[in-house]
């Protein structure tokens, strides 16, 4: 089975390592992991070749997390990737504004890696 | 009155005596989880000097204006990257004032969570980093001060919030 290709999003470079190397420690099998640091970076890598799954952070400049999915739903190559947003964001109603533009997912900063694994494997399995 | 404004105003949230430790709890949470590492009481923290040459912030608009921000010397900065990072060796210098500012981003984050009248009325910036130690921050106002000190590596660490009036 071909290794789920992940997209991570983060205008900090250190976090988006930190997302990367629990992914390996929750345990899970990944294949291509590549970084955006921010929507605009996100929507031009998708553009150029599609993913299996996008952990993305709220708050960033240029192009924050929320207007990246609504964009990432008039890419083709993005419809129907599961994205799952990772933030500081305590807001639930910046969380429920995300659910409903089609996060599948919320991850609160600081997280753990299994916090990672319980949000991520259940996404990961549909793919099998 | 302007309702917008009326409303504003009795959304206005004010510091409490215990948002102290509730700062506290916070930056040690933060440490615990992404660092796997305590931060330890500063013995006479009140009567110590906030210092250091590298200070990160996070502003907070809405309910609550302010600054969060971090100081601490750089040796204890690139120790907390590293930390991070799972380094073993030095870091990258570009890591460094990313960690330490997605630390402030964190604690200032998890700080807001934990007071449910800010979680949903209180947004955060983009964290600025500065470095040098030859400047002094004035809250404009009758602002209030919350100043918490840590040891992290035999090192002190000062997390601070400068409340706006």
């Amino acid at each position: 089975m071909k290794r789920p290709r992940i997209l991570i999003v983060d205008d900090s470079s250190v976090m988006r390592k930190i997302v990367e190397r629990s992914l390996h420690q929750a345990g899970l099998e990944i294949g291509d992991v590549v970084e955006a640091g921010n929507g605009v970076e996100a929507l031009a890598a998708v553009k150029e070749a599609p993913f299996d799954l996008i952990l993305s952070d709220i708050n960033m400049p240029a192009m924050d997390g929320l207007e990246f999915l609504r964009q990432l739903a008039t890419v083709e190559s993005g419809k129907g990737t599961p994205v799952i947003m990772v933030t500081t964001e305590g807001s639930e109603s910046r969380v429920v504004e995300a659910l409903s533009i089609g996060a599948k997912g919320y991850i609160r900063k600081p997280f753990t890696a299994d916090q990672i694994k319980e949000r991520v494997s259940p996404l990961l399995e549909v793919l099998r | 009155m302007n309702p917008a404004l009326d409303s504003k105003v009795q959304n206005t949230v004010r510091a409490d005596s215990n948002w102290n430790t509730l700062l506290e709890v916070s930056a040690k949470e933060v440490f615990q989880i992404m660092l796997h590492n305590e931060l330890k009481n500063l013995p006479n923290a009140d009567e110590l000097n906030v210092s250091g040459d590298v200070t990160a912030m996070v502003g907070l608009a809405g309910a609550l204006c302010g600054v969060m921000t971090i100081r601490c010397e750089s040796h204890t900065a690139e120790r907390i990257a590293g930390r991070m990072l799972g380094s073993v060796g030095a870091v990258s210098p570009n890591d460094v004032p990313d960690a330490i500012a997605e630390v402030c981003n964190m604690v200032a984050g998890n700080f807001k969570a934990k007071i449910s009248s800010l979680a949903e009325n209180c947004m955060l910036s983009v964290p600025t980093v500065i470095r040098g130690n030859d400047y002094e921050m004035v809250t404009v106002g009758d602002g209030e001060h919350i100043r918490v000190g840590f040891s992290y590596d035999s090192a002190p660490i000062w997390f601070c919030l400068a409340i706006h009036s």
